[in-house]
């Protein structure tokens, strides 16, 4: 290995030795040897690409109305409180808590005891579920606003938040029993069967034993629907009629199609709109990977 | 994936004397259920009234009208074809670039360097970020008065005044680059969990046996992420197809309906025409087609071909 490593140019070592065990880290690299220029060149220029567009709002946000400084100094706060106040994104966002918190919660219980059911059940009606969950990803929920519209109104649920709870959870739910049956088969059933032995029913073995392991991916999970809920717009739009109702991405985007745009404000809401889900990422982000290799495509 | 769960049912009948027979079905009751209610159901319905004529701004004409909508739509609305043929442009163009640039960025980051969490993590943030969110965000970048082309050409580079998105000949790339932004890092994150399933000694023994970086590219990496990338290339499809919520709030289809997917169109006619009944023909119709074409590519790609 230290040969293939010469033979490719050997990377401009850092200045210090590394210590042995980051050279052995090193080594577990997928494609060992890469000079570590070709790293860092297109990663600077990703970034550049991923975080300048985020610079810019909170730019817009931070600074004077008028000013054209590329720093956003002197800092102001007069945005924010424009929009909070003025625009209600006190209670857009208090809304759009609500929902993202009721489909995290939804979801990821019905999900659970589906996942449960695929993943330790054999039944009749089994290759039919799944195959109704994988065929759902196909219905644009676009296009079924017209009559979750109908519905809704029977249901005497619009302008209600209750409408798009349930509108998310759903369109939530296929992917979120897919990971999660994926995570539950991770659980070897042999510990569930020892809670058995011992006296547990199987709900509580359940509780006791496959809960606590599933917790990364339950976790991830609920994530999932929480950021997707809190970004998604057309349900929210289309199902809450009156201003008290609304969610942040109407209420940006009722900034947006504004005849004469308010950028400071529109930048403020953005990263209104942006705070919990930066937050829920940092938080997540270290189980995303593995989340996603164990359930969507092995399962 | 059937074969190991036969097993434990029998223990439970014992212990919690409940009929286990039921419990699988009482478990996918509630999933069951809601998908019945508000997907199944409103499907049902698209299918109901896609045979009706049904606007509430023209009661009088409602009723049954047979394939009339359909009929419509592929004879009388030219409109459907270009919404058509724009979906396709930037399904295909979306995806394309999203695979190349997501393939790159995860190779990259799965290399190890000084760094590498902190730079994971902040070049996947955009994947949790919304389309409203990216139409706010580039919105503000794409401002002719105030946006990065007015910097540019303050440091003399084009010219004042430039809108990009009401720019006929630049609207679409425009549109394009705000969706690649946030859609490259859900392609990244796939593809990077993939790669981590690769054993490292296959390339440990590419490298004895000679092979260069490009040959160990091609004959390990490539074959083993196929799939993935076969299955996650179909969903981001399917996604970039369905999905409205960046165009409708970035360009609102336009300028002149130059960026008016089919259910952008769809959506306009139906709650913004009121035309219930023929907006069911098109959803309809886009069902079809988003199906036929799911079907086929996995037809055409040999998905899971090779692997068993």
């Amino acid at each position: 290995m230290t040969t293939a490593l010469a033979e490719q140019g050997t990377p401009p070592a850092p200045a210090a030795a590394p210590p042995p065990a980051a050279r052995a880290k090193r080594r577990r690299g997928l494609d060992q040897g890469v000079p570590r220029w070709q790293i860092y060149l297109p990663l600077c220029l990703y970034l550049l690409f991923t975080l300048v567009p985020f610079y810019w709002m909170l730019l817009f946000a931070l600074r004077p109305a008028g000013s054209n400084a590329l720093v956003p100094w002197p800092v102001t706060g007069e945005h924010f409180q424009k929009v909070w106040n003025e625009r209600s994104f006190g209670i857009f966002f208090q809304n759009s808590m609500i929902v993202g918190v009721a489909s995290l919660v939804m979801t990821t219980a019905v999900a659970l005891a589906g996942g449960y059911a695929l993943a330790r059940f054999d039944f009749r009606a089994k290759k039919g579920f799944m195959l109704a969950l994988l065929a759902s990803q196909f219905i644009p929920g676009a296009l079924m606003l017209v009559p979750l519209f109908e519905i809704f109104k029977n249901l005497q649920m619009i302008n209600s938040l209750g409408s798009v709870v349930i509108a998310e959870t759903v369109f939530q739910l296929p992917l979120s029993i897919i990971l999660i049956s994926g995570f539950i088969k991770n659980v070897p059933v042999s510990l569930e069967e020892q809670a058995w032995v011992d006296g547990c029913g199987r709900f509580r073995a359940f509780c006791a034993v496959v809960l606590p392991l599933l917790r990364p991916g339950l976790i991830a999970v609920g994530s999932f629907a929480f950021v997707h809920s809190w970004n998604h717009f057309l349900f929210a739009l289309m199902f809450l009629s009156s201003q008290d109702k609304q969610t942040i991405p109407v209420g940006l985007n009722t900034l947006i199609g504004a005849d004469s745009v308010d950028l400071g404000a529109l930048a403020a809401g953005g990263v209104i709109a942006a705070v919990p889900v930066v937050i829920v990422f940092a938080f997540i982000q270290k189980w995303l990977i593995t989340g996603f290799s164990a359930g969507a495509v092995k399962g | 994936m059937a074969d190991a769960v036969a097993k434990p049912p029998r223990v439970t009948r014992r212990r919690t004397g409940g009929p286990p027979r039921r419990l699988p079905y009482l478990l996918i009751a509630p999933a069951g259920l809601l998908m019945l209610g508000f997907i199944a159901y409103p499907m049902l319905s698209v299918l109901y009234y896609s045979l009706q004529h049904y606007n509430v701004t023209k009661p009088w004409r409602n009723g049954w009208a047979g394939f009339a909508n359909f009929t419509r739509v592929f004879t009388d609305d030219p409109q459907f074809w270009d919404t058509l043929v724009f979906s396709g442009k930037w399904v295909v163009t979306e995806v394309l670039l999203q695979l190349l640039l997501g393939l790159a960025l995860a190779l990259l980051v799965n290399q190890t360097f000084l760094g590498r969490g902190l730079a994971r993590a902040l070049v996947f943030s955009p994947w949790a970020v919304s389309g409203v969110l990216t139409t706010t965000i580039w919105m503000l970048l794409y401002n002719p008065s105030t946006g990065i082309s007015r910097y540019l050409a303050d440091a003399g580079i084009g010219t004042y005044g430039t809108s990009v998105l009401s720019d006929t000949g630049t609207v679409f790339w425009a549109a394009v680059v705000a969706e690649l932004w946030r859609g490259v890092p859900f392609f990244a994150i796939l593809i990077l969990a993939d790669l981590q399933s690769i054993p490292g000694d296959l390339y440990e023994a590419a490298s004895v046996d000679g092979a260069g970086r490009a040959r160990r590219f091609f004959h390990i990496t490539l074959p083993h992420l196929k799939d993935a990338i076969i299955l996650s290339t179909l969903l981001r499809g399917v996604w970039e197809f369905n999905n409205v919520d960046l165009l409708y709030t970035l360009t609102g289809g336009g300028p002149a309906g130059q960026t008016t997917t089919l259910p952008l169109y769809v959506a306009n006619t139906g709650i913004n025409g009121h035309d219930f009944g023929y907006a069911s023909a098109l959803t309809t119709v886009a069902f079809v087609i988003l199906l036929f074409c799911s079907i086929l590519y996995l037809r055409l790609s040999k998905f899971g071909g090779d692997t068993t």
